[in-house]
């Protein structure tokens, strides 16, 4: 028995090693390294020299518009992304014929075949002045400027992470039991009662899980407001690019990394427990 | 000069397979999403395949089979990497940047790959100072000839009685106006300043790069371009902050905007005010007359160039006159080679954009190093970029 035992775990830890190895090569070394820059100093040319000092975490406050920016943009894009995608998904999982269902699944899927970026460049073409105000010239209505807005670069969001919004909020309404839809019309509860009552509730571990998935993405976002933003909104992913390819401070950019990585945590941690609280005691496994 | 130059188009079907295989096959960087949404051209991989046998010019030396440059959006003709690869067997790979900061930036990470790159002037002190270029072994570059040089553009290439960095071309950082759009006629940067503020509200670009885009503030004032006074930078700070409001983009890479109509005013250098003017003529190139950034472009090689014998050979037929007449003829900035201004047409010679008026010129100051290294104008940046 000891020796099938011992067996057993051997084979455990051999399944589990190279993710384990995956994860501490490419996350924990990493980590470390920035934890230990994040304590460091600028060197005089830039990069890092050593040092122990928590200058880079007091100086953070300099970077506040950035964070402000982000806490902002986050909650709002994920939202916005939310808004577009509840009704995609309540359709496919409830209303869409069955036979149509795998294919409109898979239309939803297939951009992410095509990177991020050369989709967001094709926006860029279709907002700046050769797309849609050309169009728009076309009929009489001249100068309009669509790209570098706002509105551009929420557009560029929910059209960027809508699959990673629409997938789990499908999953949750097709697990739904429909019996529980009838019974509430049979008691006599309005289709929006029900609505608002049964699927709205049941689905929310989906929505938290969307929601969670996007806000994390969108706090390390840069891509989007820099192609389709005009680099004038300054999110904490762009002054992470510039600290590091462009000022070349390292240690700074590293605590704001740290930064973000502790506030990254704390969101997932609301976001599970708040999903836990509203849906009952149905945990949802976020992390 | 490729037809591709001149069409209009911001990249060709068959660069933008290009750039899509090769951004399948690597990582995608920052720059490489500016290369792409820039000006197209800007990035060409070249074939990999071992190429034709090496012609005994070169057979001395084994060079292998790629190599890779960093360099400017734009700035080079694509069939002059081509024929190399015709003449010598190399295959070249094109990085394309967007700041000094950013080429250093990858210099001191390590590991960069490049043979061979094209730092600006005030840049090379700072390299030679990192001790993380090469001085050049002058007998492998024998098409050079320092004599024919123009002093005024080339001095800092050489430190110490070493060189460090031979020039590929000198420009001017000036602003390009749509006059059809802004027709009041400027002269200045305070006019620059002003009508972002008022007619070109919403339409003006200028660079996400801190050595023009704070000292053309400071011009504002008739500051120093390269001022590191701090109740300068304040009042450039006080205009910039200001102006973000009113901003189109704050972006390097300003051509397409300014092609698409969108943007009606950009920051611009020499060489996209050269290539704009000649695809869209009411698109105008000019120098505020109160002063602003002269500069020269520089070949230097990396000391951990991983094939420096092919970029010591790429460099030599760069500074082939023959060669490089067909470089300044496609990217549009002028030659700090006596012999490569004998071949140049008198059409190119006599275009004001690329030689200003002496008044002009007169005024304007080459970057300063410290500004390359300064973390107060690093920070004054961010202020302005997250404001």
């Amino acid at each position: 028995m000891h020796g099938n035992r011992f067996r057993h775990n051997f084979l455990t830890a051999l399944l589990l090693a190279p993710a384990t190895a995956w994860l501490v090569v490419f996350l924990v070394l990493p980590f470390i390294a920035i934890a230990i820059f994040s304590v460091g100093e600028r060197a005089p040319e830039g990069g890092y020299q050593a040092a122990f000092t928590f200058a880079q975490y007091a100086n953070l406050p300099a970077r506040a518009t950035a964070f402000w920016n982000t806490m902002v943009l986050a909650p709002v894009g994920a939202l916005a992304c939310l808004l577009v995608a509840y009704p995609v998904a309540y359709y496919l999982a409830l209303r869409a014929p069955a036979r149509w269902r795998l294919i409109l699944l898979a239309l939803v899927v297939i951009p992410f075949w095509t990177s991020l970026l050369m989709r967001t460049y094709a926006w860029m073409y279709i907002l700046g002045g050769r797309g849609i105000p050309a169009l728009l010239a076309f009929v009489g209505i001249e100068d309009v400027r669509l790209i570098n807005t706002p509105g551009a670069v929420l557009l560029g969001i929910v059209y960027g992470y809508l699959p990673l919004m629409i997938l789990p909020i499908y999953v949750s309404l097709e697990r739904l039991d429909r019996r529980l839809l009838e019974a509430s019309a049979d008691l006599g509860a309005t289709p929006l009662s029900t609505f608002v009552g049964v699927t709205l509730k049941l689905s929310l571990p989906g929505v938290m899980t969307g929601f969670s998935l996007v806000m994390i993405l969108l706090l390390g976002e840069y891509l989007i407001p820099t192609l389709l933003g005009g680099g004038k909104v300054f999110f904490i992913g762009n002054a992470l690019v510039d600290l590091f390819l462009q000022s070349r401070n390292w240690p700074f950019g590293s605590a704001i990394a740290i930064t973000l990585v502790a506030v990254s945590v704390v969101v997932l941690i609301a976001a599970n427990r708040i999903s836990t609280r509203v849906s009952g005691a149905r945990r949802v496994d976020l992390i | 000069m490729s037809k591709s130059y001149r069409d209009g188009l911001p990249i060709s079907p068959e660069k933008f397979v290009d750039q899509l295989m090769r951004l399948k096959r690597g990582s995608i960087g920052r720059r490489d999403f500016l290369g792409l949404t820039g000006l197209g051209i800007a990035t060409a991989v070249m074939a990999r395949e071992i190429g034709i046998m090496p012609t005994p010019a070169f057979a001395a030396e084994n060079l292998g089979d790629r190599m890779s440059i960093a360099t400017w959006p734009n700035y080079h003709d694509p069939q002059t990497f081509e024929n190399f690869k015709k003449d010598t067997g190399v295959a070249v790979e094109v990085n394309v940047f967007g700041s000094n900061e950013e080429m250093l930036a990858k210099l001191q990470a390590g590991a960069s790959g490049w043979s061979l790159f094209v730092p600006t002037n005030y840049t090379i002190s700072t390299y030679k100072k990192l001790g993380i270029i090469e001085p050049l072994d002058m007998a492998k570059l024998p098409n050079f000839d320092g004599t024919q040089e123009d002093p005024r553009f080339t001095s800092e290439g050489t430190i110490d009685k070493v060189i460090y960095a031979v020039p590929k071309n000198w420009g001017t950082t000036g602003f390009a106006v749509n006059t059809k759009k802004l027709t009041k006629p400027m002269t200045s940067w305070k006019e620059f300043w002003d009508t972002a503020m008022a007619e070109g509200d919403g339409r003006t670009m200028v660079h996400d790069y801190q050595l023009t885009t704070i000292g053309n503030a400071l011009k504002y004032y008739g500051y120093s371009f390269n001022s590191l006074k701090q109740d300068e930078l304040a009042k450039a700070e006080e205009l910039l902050l200001k102006v973000k409001p009113h901003l189109f983009a704050v972006s390097s890479d300003y051509q397409p905007g300014m092609r698409a109509g969108d943007a009606w005013m950009t920051m611009c250098w020499t060489n996209d005010g050269a290539q704009l003017h000649r695809d869209i003529p009411e698109i105008a190139y000019v120098l505020g007359k109160e002063g602003g950034e002269i500069w020269t472009d520089f070949y230097a090689i990396p000391k951990d160039a991983p094939n420096k014998p092919a970029g010591y050979a790429l460099l030599n037929y760069l500074m082939n006159p023959q060669v490089a007449v067909k470089e300044h003829l496609a990217n549009g900035a002028p030659s700090t080679d006596a012999r490569v201004n004998k071949l140049l047409p008198k059409e190119v010679l006599d275009n004001p954009i690329l030689y200003p008026a002496a008044d002009l010129l007169t005024p304007l100051e080459f970057g300063a190093a410290a500004t390359l290294t300064d973390p107060g104008r690093a920070e004054l940046m961010a202020r302005f970029k997250s404001a």
